[in-house]
């Protein structure tokens, strides 16, 4: 599985949507459930039939939507499409027992409505707007970026704006995040090497850094307090810190994998946590405190946090 | 006795000569007597002839002694009547002389303003006056006098004036300065102020001396240094006329000085000393300025020799005016000589950039055809050896600061910290250093940014530079640096050689570690462009190995040869000698085609292939971007790693049709088939590839793998 997303209206409990990916047999998203006062883990399964999952995010403002990038393989063309569901009442709020027989019960989502991307291009994901009502997104194709209102609750999607990178070569969006500052006014997108800004209202890109990592950019994230600072990960191995007011040099690298690096987070309430994946088959959770919206931090326990090291094999 | 022992004959004999002996005697008693008697008869005549003179005698005497009483009671007259002229006479003589004096007095005004006139002797003119000084002071309650005295006063004032005046005269040359200044001494003028006066007048002369030199500088710029012309003169040539005009006249100043104001009250050593002090300061600051205009790496031992003139020059100075800035001549040679060293390292660096730019070109230059460049190894030769060579000729030309006849170089800064401070730290540690650095910023700086990067053959080169300066050079320099400048036993800390090892060692690690992933992103870049471009999914049954994959080989090939040119061979885990033929397939015996059925029931315990993956996870980990050792097929191996962690990385991301695997099969086989060589333990290659195999397979949708033997055609007829 490569797609993995908390559920981020869910305020409560520790939950999360990991999406499955098989060529061959029915695709599944799994709803897991971490009890952290038990440390117990369960999960329920709801059944993705239309392809394997490559992207998966949830609303911000309602706890059973979400939106996955999927692919859709048909005689010997794979396109990569995006679509927003709603999974059952019940398993909202995650269930509390544990089915005996999962394969039995499965449950299958009820699809809200398709982004089209026939126009498009391959979708690479899909960002709720995070702060508002669960009624915005944007989604990447290729090299579009396309912003999205759903309308009839969530039943109709419609494309509200787009703009296209052009450039020579093929260009083609990796990833994005939609910094959740300034308004939520503000996205970031990578494309090979180069990370840009774009504003939402305008469409028009507000900063470019080129040449962000030697190789191409896996991951981006915000730094949930400090309206500026941007993270992102590589192929060149390395995690870099920006001020995006300043994009000549990173504020901070990071070199500890020993590959790729996937994907790059913040924690949302401990900005000095980052954790970060790569096919080194490492995780690291990082404790940057020099960088944090609280540089003399005091709340977290130094000891327990410092380059904790995890044996992962992430994506198997 | 006789008669007892001699014989008769003898006796008789004897008794003959006695008895003549006897008679002899006799006859000379009777001459004799005959003699005495004839002369005392001779005598009684002449005493009776003696009584009758001696009559006569007695009457002349006394006419005698009347007639000196007469002439004495004579001659006592005629003394006392010549006794008053006389002394009337001496009385004239006496009062002539005090005359001839009062003459010369008188005459003193009219001599001294003979002499004094302009043109004249004023130092006979200030003999004279001194002479006549005592006497008109004496008798100056005679009026006469006093008028004498007040005109020899108003003109030795006069003359005062004039030779205050002529002091002042710019035109004065030294000596003449100095005879002035003592006259005037002699007229008793204050001692403060005509020190001053002749401090301020000698001054003058200095400062036009310094604004000579001065005038020879360009004008101070602060801001274009670069554009200033070279001065006219050499440095040799302006210190050389520095010290003999400003020194020279220097000492000359201080010593008549000395002889001057010697013992006088109120003209101490202060004011000299303060004098000298201003005005070497001065001096120091031109030639400061002038020494930085030597920017240039001109001729050293120019340089050194009129440091050494200088600082001669200001020995003799200073063993009259001891205050006169030892310390700052001492720090400026030292300062001077500090900045040429410093010069020296920059044009070191600057030597080795020039060169490093050669090799680049030499690179980056088309070889025609046929034609083969410079090889590596020869280009390292070259690039070592020039800059040894460099190096060993500045620091010849530095020894010559501390060669024996150098004056200064007795100085302790020169005999320690100049050593092991300027020298060893400050040019041989800091270029070996530099060296480092740069090498390093090949590695670090420039790949991130998109600045030009260096090509990876010259980060190879510099690598094996690197390590060869760990291995032999550093150690080379540093004694040969050690026994030209012995270091003093209780000089400051130097940085040993093993650390400069290490950091040789450390920036070799980062280039050849740099090269590896350059080399390796290069390909993987290529692999993975060719995995994303590709429709995996739609191809066709292949019939033969891709063309990128033959890139591949050879660029790897290419590599091999590169690295080979400079790294030993390695070590390489032994091998069996069929490996090449090794059977590769995805289905190989260990891994049946049903292990990649993958299971999502949540009730599926973990199956055997989660724990095969989990136990390659712990046994066969393999960090894809670590240090790699300095032989070329631990490089290989890493670069080998690179490229095949990008293609299975890739192979995953993509969906693939039946033949795309079959595809995916024949390229992994052919890479095999011809990167096995090249890395040390080709069971890496082997589970890479492997690996590819089996995530192609698992990302096919229809995983139908190709015969193995067909796969072996294919891949031999490629």
């Amino acid at each position: 599985a490569r797609a993995l997303t908390p559920q981020t209206a869910e305020t409560d409990a520790i939950r999360f949507l990991v999406g499955t990916q098989s060529l061959r047999y029915d695709n599944q998203i799994h709803i897991i459930d971490f009890d952290d006062e038990n440390n117990i883990i369960n999960k329920n399964v709801l059944l993705h039939q239309v392809g394997e999952i490559w992207h998966i995010s949830t609303s911000p403002a309602d706890k059973g939507v979400l939106a996955t990038c999927y692919n859709k393989t048909s005689d010997s063309k794979v396109m990569t499409c995006a679509a927003v569901w709603r999974m059952p009442k019940e398993l909202e709020s995650g269930s509390h027992e544990s089915p005996d027989d999962s394969s039995s019960n499965t449950q299958t989502l009820e699809l809200l409505c398709h982004l089209d991307n026939t126009a498009h291009g391959n979708m690479a994901c899909v960002m709720w707007e995070p702060m508002g009502d669960g009624k915005k997104i944007i989604s990447l194709a290729d090299n579009n970026i396309l912003l999205w209102d759903l309308q009839e609750s969530s039943a109709k999607a419609v494309l509200s704006s787009s703009t296209a990178l052009e450039g020579k070569g093929q260009l083609k969006f990796t990833s994005g995040r939609w910094s959740p500052h300034h308004n939520c006014t503000q996205i970031a997108t990578a494309n090979d090497t180069t990370v840009r800004g774009w504003d939402t209202r305008s469409m028009r890109q507000i900063y470019c850094i080129e040449n962000a990592h030697g190789q191409l950019v896996r991951d981006l994230d915000f730094n949930p307090n400090k309206q500026y600072y941007l993270a992102s990960c590589g192929d060149d191995c390395k995690v870099k810190f920006w001020d995006t007011r300043n994009v000549t040099e990173p504020v901070k690298t990071l070199e500890e994998h020993s590959h790729w690096v996937w994907n790059v987070r913040y924690n949302h309430s401990h900005d000095q946590l980052i954790l970060t994946g790569s096919s080194d088959s490492r995780v690291i959770l990082s404790n940057m405190v020099s960088i944090s919206s609280e540089p003399f931090g005091h709340m977290v326990d130094d000891d327990e946090l410092s380059d904790q090291e995890d044996q992962h094999q992430e994506e198997k | 006795q006789v008669r007892s022992e001699c014989p008769l004959g003898q006796l008789l004999a004897r008794e003959a000569t006695l008895g003549r002996e006897i008679r002899a005697l006799d006859s000379d008693m009777q001459t004799l007597l005959y003699e005495n008697y004839n002369k005392f008869i001779s005598a009684t005549d002449t005493i009776r002839k003696m009584k009758v003179d001696f009559r006569r005698m007695e009457a002349e005497m006394d006419d005698l002694a009347a007639n000196m009483a007469a002439i004495s009671t004579s001659s006592a007259r005629v003394s006392a009547a010549l006794q008053d002229r006389h002394r009337r006479g001496a009385q004239l003589a006496g009062v002539q002389a005090l005359l001839r004096k009062l003459q010369s007095l008188v005459e003193v005004p009219g001599r001294l303003r003979r002499w004094a006139a302009p043109g004249a002797e004023p130092v006979r003119a200030l003999r004279c006056h001194a002479r006549a000084r005592a006497v008109l002071r004496h008798y100056r309650h005679l009026p006469s006098f006093r008028a004498i005295e007040d005109e020899s006063h108003a003109i030795m004032a006069e003359l005062a004036q004039r030779l205050r005046a002529r002091l002042r005269d710019d035109t004065l040359d030294p000596k003449e300065l100095t005879e002035c200044v003592e006259m005037l001494l002699q007229l008793e003028e204050p001692p403060e102020e005509l020190c001053e006066e002749f401090l301020s007048h000698a001054g003058a002369r200095l400062e036009a001396e310094l604004a000579a030199l001065e005038a020879e500088l360009p004008p101070a710029d602060p801001s274009g240094a670069a554009a200033t012309p070279l001065p006219a003169s050499d440095i040799l040539d302006f210190v050389d006329r520095g010290s003999s005009a400003f020194v020279g006249n220097l000492c000359l100043l201080a010593a008549s000085y000395r002889s001057l104001f010697e013992g006088r009250p109120g003209a101490g050593d202060g004011c000299l000393e303060a004098f000298a002090a201003t005005l070497t300061t001065r001096y120091f600051e031109l030639l400061e300025r002038r020494l930085a205009l030597e920017r240039g790496l001109g001729d050293t031992s120019l340089l050194v020799r009129a440091l050494d003139r200088f600082h001669r020059r200001l020995r003799a100075l200073l063993e009259l005016l001891p205050a006169a800035g030892a310390e700052a001549g001492a720090a400026l040679v030292a300062r001077a000589a500090r900045e040429r060293v410093d010069r020296y390292l920059r044009a070191l660096q600057t030597f080795f950039l020039g060169c490093l730019g050669d090799v680049r070109q030499a690179l980056a230059a088309p070889r025609p055809p046929g034609k083969e460049g410079p090889g590596l190894p020869d280009l390292l030769a070259t690039l070592a050896s020039s800059v040894l060579g460099q190096l060993k000729a500045v620091l010849a030309y530095v020894q010559l600061f501390t060669a024996k006849d150098v004056a200064f170089a007795n100085l302790p800064y020169f005999k320690g910290e100049f050593c092991v401070e300027a020298v060893r730290e400050g040019l041989v540690v800091a270029f070996v250093r530099w060296l480092c650095r740069t090498a390093r910023g090949f590695a670090d700086g420039p790949a991130e940014r998109g600045a030009p990067t260096a090509p990876p053959a010259l980060l190879l080169l510099l690598a094996r530079l690197c390590l060869d300066y760990e291995a032999t050079t550093i150690s080379y320099i540093l004694t040969l640096t050690d026994e030209q400048f012995p270091p003093q036993d209780t000089g400051p800390v130097v940085t040993p050689g093993p650390a400069l090892c290490a950091e040789a060692r450390g920036a070799a690690q980062r280039l050849l570690d740099h090269y590896v992933q350059v080399q390796g992103a290069a390909v993987a870049q290529m692999l993975r462009k060719s995995v994303e471009t590709r429709d995996w999914l739609g191809t066709v049954e292949p019939r033969n190995v891709r063309a990128v994959m033959k890139r591949v080989v050879e660029d790897i090939t290419a590599i091999d040869v590169q690295v080979g040119q400079l790294f030993e061979e390695g070590v390489r885990r032994a091998q069996s000698s069929d490996s090449s033929r090794r059977a590769f397939s995805v289905y190989s015996s260990s891994r049946a085609p049903g292990r990649y059925a993958p299971s999502y029931t949540p009730s599926a315990p973990m199956d055997t292939h989660l724990l095969s993956n989990i136990q390659k996870l712990f046994s066969e980990r393999i960090d894809i971007f670590s240090p790699v050792e300095f032989n070329k097929v631990s490089v290989l191996t890493g670069i080998i790693k690179i490229s095949l962690k990008t293609l299975l990385e890739c192979v995953r991301l993509r969906t693939l049709g039946r033949f795309g695997l079959q595809q995916v099969q024949v390229d992994g086989h052919y890479l095999q088939l011809y990167l096995w060589r090249f890395a040390a333990d080709e069971r890496v290659v082997q589970g890479l590839l492997d690996e590819v195999a089996a995530s192609a397979a698992h990302r096919c949708l229809d995983p139908v793998p190709m015969e193995h033997s067909v796969v072996e055609l294919i891949c031999e007829r490629g």
